[in-house]
Order: C-alpha cells, then structure tokens, then sequence
C-alpha cells in the first residue's frame, strides 16, 4: 500500500474544493481575489482553470452585495463558499451574515435555509496592524443559527471544508495564514455529517486541560510537548466546532484534570475563552478545580503594526508554557493583576497569570 | 409649500395623473383580473390595519395601501419558476402572486399555520411556493439576495429572473450600488422594482436625497431603466413586460422605477399625517384622488367594461372571503413551544 504523500495546510483546502467542485455541480465559489495567491495563499490554486470562471468566480469589491448573492443563490438550491480572504473585510458583510443568513430557516418557519458556507481567513502577523489581523470567531458563535468551525489540522481544513459545504445550515468556516504551512499525509475523503463533529482531544493528558481552536489549538499542543519536557502532562482539546458550542468533552476532561488552560487568538471580555471557561464552571462543583481557571488571550488592544509591539501582542508557546506552570504551580485562585505592563516576553507569562 | 425641487416632475405631483386610465386596447379579462388582484390586496390590508387597531396583531405592520398598482403590473409579467423578494411592505408582493390570504393573515396573527410557521410576523413571509422567496425588514437587505436568485438562474441556464422589490429609502443604502454593480457586470437576469413613495419612514425623500428620481442610480451601472407613474397599473405591466422580457431573454438586469405614495403611515394604520414634513392632509388627500384601483375603475366604466353593481359584487366577493380567511387564522392554533429551538438549525 502507498503511503499518501505529505500536503500542506493550504493544499488541504484546495483538495476540500476540488473535491467540492467535482462531485457536486450545484457548488460554486465567489469572492474578492480568489484567482490571485496574494489572497487566498496557495488554498484555491488553479481551481477557476479546472472548473471555470463561472463556478469560481472573482467579484467586484463588494464583501456585502456577494455574501448576499450567495445565500440568495443558496436559495435556489446552490451550494455556495463565499470567501472573505481577511476576516476583519468581511465585517463588511455582517448584515447578510448575522441577519439574514443565520435566521431565514427560523425566521420563515424551517421551510428555507440558506446552504452558504462564509469562508472567513484570518490574517495576521507581519506588521499588517490592526485592519489585517483580527480573529473574530466569538462574534459567530454568539449567533444562533450560524455554525462556526475552525480547523486546525491538515485534515480537517480539508475535510470540515467538506462537511461544511454538505451541510444544509449556514456555516462560517474559518481557516488561519498561520497554519498553512502546516503538514500531514491525508486519508482517502469520507463525507461525514457537519451535525456530528465537535471538540476532541489532540493529546491525552492528566493534570491539565489545554483548549484551543485553530491555530490556538496547534499552539496548545506545541505547548503541551514543552510542558512534558518539565512532567506537566497535559490535555489538549481542539474545539474545531465553536458554534453550536459543545462543551461535554471539555467538562470530562476538567472533572479530571482539575485544571483548565483556555489559548484564544481574540480577546478575552465577552470572548470565546470565557465561554469555555463560563460553560465548564457551570457543569462542575466548585470543588473539582485546584486552581482559578486561566485565559491566555490577546493584550484587550488592536493589532499592532511595528514587530516590537507585534513580538509581545500573539500568545506564543512560552507564553502557555509560562502560564500553565504558574497555573499548576498556584493550584489556588490566583490574583488579577489587570494593570500588568506590556513589556516582552516575561510580561506575556504575566498577563496570562493575571487573566 | 414644496420648495425641494423635484426631478420627477408631475410623476411626483399628486394633482397630476389623478385621471382615469386610458384603458383602450386593453383586454377586458386582463383588466379585471388586475381589479381583482389589486382589491384583493386592498382589502386585506385593510383586514390587517383592523386586526393591528383591535390590538389582535401586534407584529409592525407596514400597509402597502395605494401602492397596489405596482406589484399587480409587476406580477402579470411573472410565471412560477421567477424568484421575488421584498422588504417590509411586502403583503402586495406576496399577494399578487396568486398568495394566500388566510397564509398570511394567519403569520401576521403569530400562528402555526402562517406563511412563516407564525415566526416571522408581517415582515417576514416564506412564500415559496408562489415564487415569493422571502422579505425582510432589513433595509436594502433582499436586493442582493435577489441578484443571488438570479445568478443561480443563470447558472441553472433557466429562463427564469429575480424580481427584486424596494423602495426609495434603499437607494441610500452602500449595498443597493454594490449590487447594482454586480448584477450589471455580471449581466445576470434581474428586475429591479423601486417603489418610490417618496417618504422613507417619516422623511421626505427629498430631505435624503439631491434627486427624487432613483433611476439615475441604474443610469449610473449602465442599466437600462424607467420611470412610470406607480398608481397607473397598465403603465407598470406594459414596462414590466418589457424588462421582464429583456431579463428573461438573458440581455441583462432592468430598473424599474414606479412612482406611488402610501394613504397609510410608515407602519401601522393610521394615516400618520403628523409626522413628516412635507406629508400634510391635504397632500394625502390628492394623492387618495390618484388612487390606482379609483382611477382604473374609472377607465373601466367610461368604456363601458364594468359597471358599479359589477365592482360592488366583486368587492362583496373578496370582503367575504378576506373575512373567512380572518375568521380561520384568529381560530388558528399558535407555534408550539418547540419550534422556539427546533427551527435554529437543520436536523441533517
């Protein structure tokens, strides 16, 4: 039997596409730049030669009016990806997105549901400052209606891309620049239900409980082999799935390990890592933590443009390796410091500690 | 005392074209249906502006009364497989699809046997199997929509088009452009109707805007356009014929600009002479003369194609069965709480 060779991040939601495009003829993509690698990176090379300009269609400037095209020729039975190749652009199309495609099936009483999958990229770092960088996922998870999924692995960027598409609700699919260098060798693709996807465990562990989603996740679990490095065995669980948000596997696993780490790439107030945290403390006694949980986020401040700032602005590995350690070495409620200073990197350790 | 100049002339005079219809050459059953079509749509609105004053409907309802000139026009040009969507005032669009009238009078009451399940109310009907895919109040919010239904036509390589209805406030909204643009450069098979009454919500439109004609907005993408007057009903088919045929024969996206003015206020029923600035009794008053089921009544008789005993009985007719229809929805159960979750998201 062959090995499948290695593809990237990026090549794995190209095949999701192709795979889309040539066994569904009623899938079509459109949006700003996706005949150009400058937008869409390496994630739709080729595709508007192989299947046609008229299925892969370039647009106008115009986030608003095409997001709404889709979900209208959702309507009509279309299967359309709609891409916003930087999230922080497509809130240009909030409306059509928060209030018409995520309530039509309620709305008009479940007979019609726009079938749109919103391909959001995040785009970020480089000194692109505070236009070009924002992960705003916490926003489409408070909607209910939308679904909103964020892969982290080679295979799931594929094949949630996938499951997206086949899904008969709107989804927000959301894929990061930061992971598309990222590699794996790919299985044959299996459809498989969107409905039956959500958080998993990427590395079993016992005395903490790292959660992320995206590349946060992938953090985590780069996070998780340094903490080994120094016995912390820690658990990661990859959200994938941010909406409808299931938190079971997240309760399980904080039930056992007593201690919860939550990496977000947005901000924490009113954020997605409070509602991790918010959603567990819930479900459990107040007895089952050793210590307060902690959120590793971003610094409550825009991107930043210059590489100074920017060094200090991202939670990186040693900032989670940092945190934890604080975490577990606590084991008791810590206390908030919310006026820690942004200095470099012992300032990040801090500020985790703080929130 | 209107000293905002208007560019629409005597479309926008209320004095002006308050004649009756020229109806020479016209079908006889052509013309009835398009009376029937328009008291229908009279009449239940009329039902509806009761049900809100009685305090049975609370949903805001928008009432299109005076305006039924445009979506029977529009509609005569339509068949089954075209895609409609509207926005808040929408009840003429629907219903002059052939929609039902219990259906809606039974989502504008909250019910499980509404167009919309009862989870809509008055601005947001499901009227699929009509070809009226949907209306929300959203302003501007249906016109992309609608140039989606289009594109997916052209796709499909149907003959079908997307029927997309507005009114003048639309015209300053950021998406109205982006999607004329983008039906324009796409040549996608769209008709695009603006109902310019000339008020959105309270204010003039020539408080909002350097012109009262939206036309020179499809002007401006190089879409082919028209301004008629709105209260005249074969005015409105014949150009919606024409643009609907230009649509239809893969030519490109049409604008149709009809000119009309609403006797009610921006919502509910009253006639909201007290709001507005340029909106007084008086003007309301001409504008009721202009009134396009009067005038085309008017036409009819003085050709001798309908008589007042003729118009009584149609009127009995459909004030019998918009009353049974009210009767029905007000026994209607309501949505059961279920539905509350169970229509989020899909079950597959």
């Amino acid at each position: 039997m062959n090995t499948p060779a290695e593809v990237t991040y990026g090549e794995a939601i190209c095949q999701g596409f192709e795979y889309l495009l040539s066994n569904y003829r009623n899938v079509f993509a459109i949006g700003q730049g996706v005949w150009s690698p400058w937008y869409v990176g390496n994630s739709m090379t080729g595709l508007e030669e192989r299947f046609g300009k008229e299925r892969v269609i370039d647009t106008p400037v115009s986030e608003l009016a095409c997001t709404g095209a889709a979900i209208g020729a959702a309507l009509c039975g279309y299967r359309p990806i709609v891409i916003h190749p930087r999230m922080d652009f497509m809130l240009l199309a909030v409306d059509q997105i928060v209030n018409q495609a995520a309530k039509w099936s309620h709305m008009l009483g479940g007979e019609v549901a726009p079938a749109v999958t919103i391909r959001a990229i995040i785009n970020r770092g480089g000194e692109q400052g505070a236009q070009h960088s924002q992960a705003l996922h916490a926003w489409f998870a408070h909607v209910p209606g939308l679904r909103v999924v964020m892969p982290s692995t080679v295979a799931d960027a594929r094949d949630l891309l996938v499951a997206s598409v086949l899904c008969d609700d709107p989804v927000m699919y959301i894929d990061d620049r930061w992971l598309y260098s990222r590699t794996a060798a790919l299985e044959e693709i299996v459809e498989r239900p969107l409905i039956g996807e959500g958080p998993v465990v990427r590395r079993p562990g016992s005395d903490v409980t790292l959660v992320g989603t995206g590349f946060s996740s992938y953090l985590c679990e780069q996070a998780a082999e340094r903490l080994d490095d120094c016995d912390i065995d820690a658990e990661v669980i990859d959200v994938r799935v941010v909406n409808p948000f299931d938190p079971r596997l997240i309760i399980e696993s904080v039930t056992r390990t007593g201690a919860l780490c939550v990496v977000d790439g947005g901000w924490a107030p009113a954020g997605f890592a409070a509602e991790v945290i918010a959603s567990s403390c819930e479900a459990i006694p107040p007895t089952t933590l050793t210590a307060a949980p902690l959120r590793i986020t971003l610094p409550f401040a825009p991107a930043p443009a210059s590489r100074a700032l920017e060094e200090c602005y991202y939670p990186t590995e040693a900032s989670i390796v940092a945190g934890v350690q604080r975490l577990l070495g606590a084991r008791s409620p810590v206390s908030t410091d919310k006026f820690s200073s942004l200095t470099p990197q012992p300032a990040i350790a801090k500020r985790g500690k703080s929130r | 005392m209107n000293k905002l100049k208007s560019d629409l002339g005597d479309l926008a005079d209320p004095a002006a074209y308050s004649f009756p219809i020229d109806v020479r050459g016209a079908d006889k059953d052509t013309l009835i249906k398009y009376l029937i079509d328009m008291l229908t749509i009279r009449i239940t609105e009329e039902a509806v502006g009761k049900l809100v004053e009685e305090g049975l409907a609370r949903t805001p309802c928008h009432l299109g009364i005076g305006q039924e000139g445009i979506a029977v026009g529009v509609s005569a040009s339509l068949c089954k497989e075209d895609r409609v969507l509207g926005g808040h005032r929408s009840h003429s669009h629907y219903l002059a699809l052939g929609g039902d009238i219990y259906g809606l009078l039974a989502e504008i009451l909250g019910k499980a046997t509404g167009v919309s399940g009862g989870m809509g109310g008055s601005m947001h009907l499901n009227g699929k199997s009509v070809g009226f895919y949907g209306c929300v109040p959203l302003v501007a919010a249906t016109v992309p929509i609608a140039v989606g239904a289009a594109l997916a036509a052209k796709m499909d390589g149907s003959k079908a088009i997307a029927v997309s209805y507005f009114g003048d406030g639309a015209a300053e909204e950021g998406v109205f452009h982006e999607c004329l643009n983008l039906a324009a450069t796409h040549r996608l098979p769209i008709v695009f109707v603006c109902e310019n009454n000339l008020f959105s919500s309270h204010l003039d439109i020539l408080l909002r805007q350097p012109s009262d004609r939206i036309a020179r907005f499809a002007e401006a993408h190089q879409i082919r356009a028209k301004t008629v007057d709105g209260n005249d009903v074969l005015a409105v088919a014949s150009s919606a014929a024409e643009f609907v045929a230009y649509a239809r024969d893969g030519l490109g996206p049409a604008f149709l600009e009809a000119v009309t003015y609403r006797h009610r206020g921006h919502v509910g029923p009253k006639d909201d002479v007290d709001v507005g600035v340029r909106r007084t009794m008086s003007e309301l008053a001409a504008w009721k003369r202009r009134d396009p089921i009067a005038r085309l009544v008017a036409g009819m008789k003085s050709n001798r194609l309908i008589d007042d005993v003729a118009v009584e009985n149609l009127l009995e007719e459909i004030r019998t069965s918009v009353a049974d229809a009210r009767r029905k929805a007000e026994q209607a159960p309501y949505p059961p709480v279920s539905a509350l979750l169970g229509l989020v998201y899909r079950r597959a």
